[in-house]
């Protein structure tokens, strides 16, 4: 007999990693005197060290299991809930982060901050009454015994034995399973039928066994009713021994029942091997999402909608007739309602509460507050808000690197904020919301604002941007997102801003989304990050080009005209340059770099949409302008293959495929031939340097 | 057939519970905490209950207590499964009325083994 149970890793890693999340933020906002949240956090550790032994993560049992004292001691009230032990408590739940994570990547982990935080949990449960107990894994047995040992056993029950739902008969039969047994009951307690009470167990019994079973796996049998009878066992010698006289099947009424023996009992878990090395898929695909009944419940609703619709519809096509015209307008007005609700609810399982992102926040500010030594106070809008768990995923890091520099740069010293006559306590705040298709989450600080002036005339040093440009208050702020600056450390101690910038801005982009910046010197700053609610659907553009009909996505577009001779500029070799009042925009034609026959192959008087990515401006040039229309995004690379300047296709609603022009990646192309053709300096230069500025 | 209450908060460990069980042909009722599990006792009878004892809203040893107050239970088996093997958790746990424990980390084989001592 053998259970497999590694089926279940993957809904205990889901679980422990809620748990852990739940003990973090629990931690955070521990007051004194809190015993629920004590008591809720104690539970989280406790189901993670149970589900851990049961898997074999041995060392995940051995480290919550002092976690798990240590808020036993809080929870008991022998020990005052303090910010020592706190932090401890948040440095013990990362560690237990680590060793969980290494259990399910089979892989290693930061032994030294494990060893570290172990130690120091072990200390400070040492100074207290407390000492923490070995953990009590059970036993294996003592030493096998001689085959055939004999034993005589008293139970003498107490009275009210049965009431505990124990019964004797069911003990015996356990007992049997270890071996021959052989039983009679004393009889001599039993009242007068009047005294009787049924509830109560006036037996007693005398058994012998025989059995290879050790003392421990006997009175292991008894275990459950120890304090509630007197059990005598006592080993039999050769000559005590005595034959038993009757088979013991008939010495016990019922059949015995068949036990796994010995080792089985003992309990040595049983996940061991396949435990230790756990068949859990990578993290990668190892995604699920937990969906709210609800949102299933209407997809339910709909599905059952949109199947009356069906059969409405298929009924009117058998014999149709034009009177029932009208009938089928309103069907198929029925289908295409019922279809986009089915969709925006299909989307919605995709749809997480922001919360998930904004969960680590506090954490993360605690932490950061403690190491600048500036005291922060985080508040947080909004974290109902929804958005799409792979956009969520994606959004982690740049967030936190947002968030870690509101507080590292943002925030001034408190003794600089007190000369400000401003609050000594900093405030940061995040904030979710949707607005229009898109959601937008801000991260503002009230610290100290970007310094205008430093970051132009870093930028002009850097050679940037020319140094007699004049740029507006948001295309300075928008320069500390340039590449360069990430570099510029000395600027980001003076100005408190810049590093890394470039990697946030790119990575926003990445998930379709733009990043703003406002900010008022002394009063603080504000980041603006929109993101389209999901990857899978896109606003997009329909453009002709010749016959075919390709996508830009809406998010990328800056304007679209048509072009007037009188602005096109022929520069080295091939490259136009398209003068938009104050830009010089690279005109790209799109039937060029596909190779298509277009209706014209002149840009003057042709269409002209004007897409902007990384801050460069390109002028894609079409025959024509279609719809505006969501589409719904098809890899290209899962179904053919990658394509340059290509994002993914879709299909319209002739059945038709659409490309979708990836608009960054088009860009860079530009780039390219800009740099191919290199006749004159004077058109990669426009490109590096004009759209800047 | 043996008809049993299990009692836990971890979806995981009661997923594992009622697995295990199944497999041996047992019939299974899961309950989310004690109260939830309460509930289901009041609305059923049961061979025998297998509970946590840390759970929100209602912990296992006031569900044992509560159980035993009602005439159906009287007399049915209550285990207690918790990782607290602790002289004096069992202490709590007999007096209110628990059968045995069952000490974690939970093992299958042992659970078929041990509930043997108090379901027919």
């Amino acid at each position: 007999m053998s259970v497999d149970l590694s089926q279940f890793i993957p809904s205990f890693l889901e679980e422990s990693f809620e748990g852990l999340a739940l003990m973090e933020s629990s931690l955070l906002s521990l007051e004194v005197d809190d015993k629920e949240t004590i008591n809720s956090i104690f539970r989280a550790a406790h189901s993670i060290k149970g589900g851990a032994g049961t898997f074999g993560f041995e060392k995940v049992t051995e480290f919550t299991h002092l976690v798990e004292t240590l808020l036993d001691e809080m929870r008991d009230g022998r020990r005052a809930i303090n910010p020592a032990d706190v932090d401890l408590l948040l440095e013990s739940v990362d560690c237990m982060r680590l060793l969980i994570e290494a259990a399910r990547d089979q892989s290693d982990y930061d032994e030294a901050k494990v060893a570290q935080t172990s130690l120091d949990l072990s200390k400070s449960l040492a100074g207290s009454a407390g000492l923490p107990g070995e953990y009590e894994a059970d036993a294996g047995n003592a030493a096998p015994p001689a085959d055939g040992q004999q034993w005589q056993l008293t139970f003498i029950p107490e009275l009210h034995l049965v009431k505990t739902g124990n019964d004797p008969l069911l003990l015996f039969n356990a007992l049997a399973d270890l071996g021959a047994l052989e039983l009679s009951a004393q009889t001599g307690g039993l009242p007068s039928l009047s005294d009787m009470d049924p509830e109560e167990l006036y037996l007693s019994w005398q058994l012998i066994l025989t059995s290879s079973a050790s003392e421990q796996e006997i009175r292991e049998v008894f275990e459950w009713v120890e304090d509630e009878c007197q059990l005598e066992l006592v080993r039999l010698t050769p000559e005590e021994q005595v034959e038993p006289e009757k088979p013991p099947a008939e010495a016990i009424p019922e059949q015995p029942i068949t036990t796994e023996k010995s080792a089985d009992a003992a309990g040595v878990p049983v996940a061991d091997k396949k435990a230790d090395k756990p068949q859990v898929k990578n993290k990668q695909d190892a995604g699920s999402i937990r969906v709210g009944v609800d949102k299933v419940d209407n997809l339910i609703n709909l599905v059952g909608e949109l199947v009356i619709t069906q059969s409405m519809l298929s009924e009117l096509g058998n014999d149709f007739e034009l009177s029932k015209l009208e009938r089928l307008t309103s069907g198929l007005e029925q289908l295409l309602q019922n279809t986009k609700e089915l969709q925006e609810s299909v989307m919605r399982i995709r749809m997480l509460p922001i919360s998930f992102a904004f969960n680590r926040f506090p954490r993360l500010v605690h932490d950061l507050s403690k190491k600048t030594g500036k005291a922060v106070e985080l508040i947080i809008h909004g974290e109902q808000t929804e958005l799409d768990k792979t956009v969520m995923e994606q959004i982690g890091d740049p967030l936190v690197h947002l968030v870690r520099n509101a507080v590292d740069h943002g925030i001034e010293p408190a003794e600089v904020r007190l000369a400000n006559s401003k609050p000594e306590q900093g405030r940061i705040k995040l904030d979710a919301y949707h607005l229009g298709g898109n959601i937008v989450i801000e991260i503002s600080d009230d610290g100290g604002g970007i310094n205008k002036e430093v970051v132009l005339s870093k930028a002009i040093d850097k050679g940037l941007v020319e140094a007699n440009s004049s740029l507006s208050e948001s295309q300075i702020f928008d320069l500390i997102f340039e590449p360069g600056f990430s570099t510029a450390k000395q600027l980001s101690d003076i100005s408190g801003r810049g590093v890394g910038m470039d990697v946030v801005k790119k990575n926003i982009q990445a998930l379709g989304g733009r990043i703003q910046v406002e900010s008022e010197q002394g009063k603080g700053s504000t980041f603006r990050v929109h993101l389209p609610l999901t990857l899978a659907i896109l606003d997009g553009q329909l453009v002709r080009v010749g016959s075919e009909i390709y996508v830009i996505p809406l998010i990328a577009i800056v304007e679209s005209l048509q072009a007037k001779a009188e602005l096109i500029n022929r520069v080295s070799g091939d490259m136009l340059l398209y003068r938009l009042r104050e830009d010089n925009v690279p005109v790209l034609p799109i039937y060029q770099l596909f190779n298509l026959p277009a209706d014209t192959s002149e840009v003057e008087n042709s269409l002209l949409v004007v897409v902007e990515a990384d801050g460069q401006k390109v002028g894609l040039m079409v025959d024509d302008l279609l719809a505006q229309q969501q589409v719904v995004i098809k890899s290209l690379k899962d179904n053919y293959q990658q394509v340059d300047g290509i994002s993914g296709a879709t299909i319209l609603g002739d059945g038709s495929v659409a490309m979708i022009l990836d608009i960054p990646g088009m860009i860079q192309l530009a780039m390219k031939s800009a740099q191919k053709n290199q006749a004159q300096h004077y058109g990669s230069h426009a490109l590096a340097g004009e759209t800047v500025s | 057939m043996t008809k049993i209450l299990v009692v836990d908060d971890s979806n995981s460990i009661r997923d594992m519970v009622s697995f295990t069980l199944k497999g041996a042909g047992y019939e299974t009722v899961e309950a989310r905490d004690g109260r939830e599990g309460l509930n289901t006792a009041q609305g059923g009878s049961f061979d025998l209950v297998i509970s946590d004892v840390n759970m929100p809203n209602m912990d296992g040893i006031s569900l044992c207590q509560a159980l035993r107050q009602l005439p159906n239970f009287k007399f049915t088996p209550i285990l207690m499964l918790t990782t607290e093997s602790s002289g004096d958790m069992k202490q709590r746990g007999k007096a209110a009325g628990a059968t045995g424990w069952l000490v974690k980390p939970f093992n299958p084989e042992k659970l078929l083994a041990t509930i043997k001592r108090v379901v027919r």
